[in-house]
């Protein structure tokens, strides 16, 4: 099942060397990180060898060879953010959910990591969810951008 | 086109387009290296060959290895901005890797006592790449690469396993400028040897890596000496 979805994939972009990032972010998206069987899958079909797809995996932050939660937050660390106080919002979250940077809570449920800057720093402190921005958050705002996400039902 | 430049104020005649380097070594000036191989791409990570030129009345520091020669271009190799970079370099890589015999060599060459840098904790791998890039170029089986960025940056295969593609030649443990990646044998049987690297290990030989006689090896080596011969031409 999921390998039909990554020869779709790779169908999509037309087995293009070239493309081979993207191809790997559609493909993460099926199962929110990157199998070593999938990466190996990828390698075979697109005939590119395994080492560069390893070196690529493991170079871009987004992607992650361990399993990771239904909900991705990302909260950035870069100087812009780290200035408007992200250190205390990224404690106030590793408190709320109970895990570190790096770590996958126990219902897997959420995933928290820390990025270098997203492009918005006008927007300082930036946290981002999935694909939701959050800006201007300070640690009073982060049980109430978080419960959404716990509610939200299964897909 | 050959082109007239001058290094350290010695004319030499060079190729158009050719790298610094080459140049230098025509005219027998010796630039320090660390991540250079006549046998590859040049690369340009180690920074060690910095020089100082002299184009269009501007002065600017280039590397050596892989900047390429212009007319009138006026190279000096040995100034007190050179050296202070190379310094540098050097004592930086001392605090990286306190136990490389070769980089304390260079040291003592270059008049370096010791690095005013915190010791860090002992890797030997200085990220040359020379060991990936012979690997992939002239190998041309990519088993190892560079992985992760920043300070976790590191030689690996893919996944940190054994690979299944290295063909045990070799070539990365002989490269290697530092000495890192180690060809062992294996304590019960003595006469399979091991190539490791730190944890990682790469793949064991049972045939002494007597590479003329092993079927795995018998391609390669029959490339191998094509490209040693056209090296040779050259
Ligand atoms: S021994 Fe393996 S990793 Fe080293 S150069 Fe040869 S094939 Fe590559
Ligand atoms: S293992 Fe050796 S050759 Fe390879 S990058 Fe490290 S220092 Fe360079
Ligand atoms: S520093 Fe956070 S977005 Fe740039
Ligand atoms: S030898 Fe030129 S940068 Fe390493």
């Amino acid at each position: 099942m999921v390998f039909e979805k990554i020869d779709r994939i790779l169908e999509e972009h037309e087995y293009k060397h070239s493309a081979v990032i993207s191809i790997m972010q559609d493909v993460q998206g099926i199962e929110n990180y990157l199998p070593e069987d999938t990466l190996r899958y990828i390698s075979e079909k697109l005939e590119l060898n395994l080492t560069r797809i390893f070196d690529i995996a493991t170079f871009y932050k987004t992607f992650s060879l361990t399993p990771r939660g239904r909900h991705t937050i990302r909260v950035c660390s870069g100087t812009a953010c780290h200035l408007g106080g992200a250190v205390k919002n990224l404690e106030q979250i590793q408190r709320t959910i109970n895990i570190q940077e790096g770590e996958t809570t126990d219902d897997r449920m959420f995933s928290l990591e820390t990025v270098n800057c997203l492009g918005a720093c006008a927007l300082a402190p930036v946290m981002v969810i999935d694909e939701d921005y959050y800006d201007a958050v300070n640690p009073g705002k982060i049980e109430k951008i978080l419960s959404p996400y716990r509610l939200e039902p299964e897909v | 086109m050959k082109v007239p430049i001058t290094i350290d104020g010695q004319m030499v005649q060079i190729d158009k387009g050719a790298p610094i380097i080459d140049a230098a070594k025509k005219a027998g000036v010796v630039i320090p290296t660390l991540c250079y191989h006549e046998a590859l791409k040049p690369y340009g990570s180690c920074r060690l060959c910095m020089v100082e030129i002299l184009l269009n009345k501007q002065r600017r520091l280039v590397t050596a290895c892989n900047f390429p020669v212009e007319v009138g271009m006026e190279v000096f190799t040995d100034t007190a901005k050179v050296r202070h970079i190379r310094r540098m370099i050097i004592e930086l890589l001392l605090a990286r890797c306190p136990d490389v015999l070769s980089l304390h060599a260079m040291a003592k060459q270059m008049g370096i006592k010791s690095s005013r840098f915190k010791k860090q904790d002992s890797t030997e791998c200085i990220l040359c790449g020379l060991c990936v890039r012979f690997c992939e170029e002239v190998v041309g089986v990519s088993a190892i690469g560079l992985v992760s960025r920043g300070i976790d940056r590191e030689v690996a295969t893919p996944f940190k396993v054994a690979s299944d593609v290295c063909i045990g030649c070799g070539s990365c443990t002989y490269i290697c400028p530092t000495g890192c990646i180690e060809m062992v044998s294996d304590k019960k049987i003595p006469q399979m040897r091991i190539m490791k690297m730190g944890q990682h290990s790469l793949k064991a030989c049972i045939n002494e890596f007597q590479c003329e006689t092993c079927p795995v090896g018998k391609e390669f080596f029959e490339d191998m000496r094509l490209v040693i011969a056209e090296f040779r031409n050259n």
